[in-house]
């Protein structure tokens, strides 16, 4: 049976040419860019011209981006690293509570080493208001991190509203572009931002790499310590592959970004007035129009999300669910509670995220499955039977 | 995400006993305070034994083949044998529950619970009447 990927917010497959781009760095060109000789400085001239690839498409200097191990690692140091380095002007840092848990845990982290945390609501849109981050600034704040756009239901924030609030105040803004970089633009200047993580295997890159942008002149304390790569901003020896595959993978993607984000935006479009319009007891979560173009996110009363996604797997369909039945913890996701969605709406949230080799067959054959498969579950439901009555 | 069973996804493809009973002589309708989900188990009893069962489930895979599997495991049992099927019972004739998912079982074995009191409740206030 053909696949139906739609879970690119999740992971993207590696380019084939970001493949090709990399084969050469596991064996050919292996040395370590630190070493001397002319396989170190092979290696090192790859990973530097990675370096300004990326910080072109960022708008930044190539000093101004360090390689990590992805999105979680970044935002780790980005958060550490930066109430570290200003614990003696203050302790407390403002976030939002739709943020991913790479934020939200480290935030979490830093309440129990004693730094004091605003976890802002959101609207029902999941949009953090600037005047919300206003109001929570004290003269204690010495961090402010919110998302570019949520991971769950897409919503786009307000960035750089919110950067022009904090950066006047001498405040670090931390955003978290791991769902934006190379399918958003994401310019450090028009953003507003100190800081900014973005990972490579969501947007067509390998998994395991990623780059935290630092403004020269941003004082982070680094959490590896050991050699000087990175200029001593996170040492271990340069996973020279996946930084050369980053590299590709951003310039691919920043090149495609004005062609591939309006056809994405048609086809999420269609898929969103399927759903919403042919099934009946759906809702779409999150912001019609200022929502990542890859992003559908719906509620489908009376039945639960792995049931759905379950489904969907047997026809050949892959995509996500919010529900409190398959994540560890057992508890609904924390971004669908923060819209204020009900536990039981939450439960059969649906999220499909589109990529590159989505088709307009692909949404219309979803648009055919979907229907049946929420029919049969709802016959199944004690909860759609009582709404019948 | 750990695989479910082949037994598991045989249950959950094709759900046995789906539906209610009109009349039934004992219901057990239970939430998990653990994810938010329900259960509602029907049972039919002739002469103490279970000639029908039915079930509706909100829940996930593993709720649901409980489900399923729990109303295959006392048909035709009578009233004092199902009464002793436990959530293990269920979970191994189904070869197995992912450990996080053993608690959906423990759904399916409270619906049965509730339907055999609410069947001897019944049966109780009948003779009381009778
Ligand atoms: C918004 C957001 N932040 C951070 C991460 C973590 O990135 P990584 O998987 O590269 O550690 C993810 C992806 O799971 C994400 O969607
Ligand atoms: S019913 Fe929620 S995890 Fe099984």
């Amino acid at each position: 049976m053909k696949r139906i990927y739609m879970d690119h917010a999740a992971t993207t497959p590696t380019d084939p040419e970001v493949v090709r781009a990399m084969l050469p760095f596991w064996t050919d060109v292996f040395g370590n860019p630190s070493s001397v000789h002319q396989e170190g400085r092979e290696a090192g001239r790859a990973v530097e011209e990675a370096r300004s690839t990326v910080a072109e498409v960022l708008g930044a200097r190539p000093e101004e981006i360090v390689f990590t191990a992805g999105g979680t690692e970044s935002d780790n140091l980005a958060l550490k690293g930066v109430a570290d380095a200003k614990k003696d002007r203050g302790h407390h840092i403002i976030t939002s509570k739709i943020e991913h848990h790479a934020v939200l845990e480290t935030c979490r982290f830093l309440e129990g080493k004693g730094f004091h945390v605003t976890y802002l609501d959101v609207d029902d849109r999941g949009s953090v208001d600037p005047e919300a981050v206003q109001r929570a600034i004290t003269d204690e704040t010495i961090l402010v991190s919110i998302m570019h756009a949520n991971n769950e239901i897409g919503t786009i924030q307000p960035i750089a509203a919110i950067g022009r609030i904090v950066r006047e105040r001498g405040i670090v803004f931390h955003t978290d572009a791991v769902q934006t970089a190379g399918h958003l633009a994401t310019k450090v200047d028009e953003l507003d931002v100190d800081l900014l993580s973005l990972s490579a295997h969501k947007l067509y890159g390998p998994k395991g790499v990623g780059a935290l942008y630092i403004r020269k002149g941003t004082k982070i304390t680094p959490f590896l310590h050991g050699g000087e790569q990175e200029r001593r901003r996170r040492a271990s020896t340069h996973n020279v592959p996946g930084i050369v595959g980053l590299g590709r993978a951003i310039a691919l993607a920043e090149a495609r970004r004005e062609v591939e984000g309006p056809r994405l935006t048609a086809l999420r479009d269609r898929l969103i007035a399927g759903i919403v319009g042919g099934i009946e007891h759906t809702v779409l979560n999150g912001d019609p129009r200022g929502r990542l173009p890859s992003n559908v996110s719906v509620a489908i009363a009376f039945v639960e999300g792995e049931s759905l996604v379950l489904s969907l797997d047997m026809e050949g369909i892959a995509c996500a669910t919010g529900s409190a039945c398959t994540s560890q913890s057992l508890e609904p996701s924390h971004v669908l509670i923060g819209i204020g969605l009900s536990h039981e709406l939450a439960h059969g949230t649906l999220r499909f995220s589109l990529g590159r080799h989505t088709t307009e067959e692909d949404v219309d054959h979803v648009l055919a499955v979907l229907p049946g498969i929420v029919a049969r579950l709802r016959a199944m439901s004690p909860l759609y039977q009582k709404e019948k009555k | 995400m750990e695989a479910y069973s082949d037994k598991v996804m045989d249950h959950f493809r094709n759900p046995r006993n789906v539906g209610d009973i009109e009349n039934p002589d004992g219901i057990g309708r239970v939430g998990n305070p653990v994810c938010g989900d329900i259960m509602e188990l029907y049972l039919r009893v002739e002469k103490d034994v279970i000639t029908d069962a039915r079930f509706k489930t909100f829940g996930c895979g593993a709720a649901i083949a409980t489900s399923s599997m729990v109303t295959e495991l006392i048909k035709n049992k009578t009233i004092e044998e199902a009464a002793k099927i436990s959530n293990r019972a269920v979970a191994e004739a189904l070869g197995g529950l992912p450990p996080i998912k053993m608690h959906c079982s423990v759904l399916a074995e409270e619906a049965l619970t509730k339907a055999i009191e609410d069947y001897r409740a019944r049966k109780r206030d009948a003779g009381k009447e009778g």
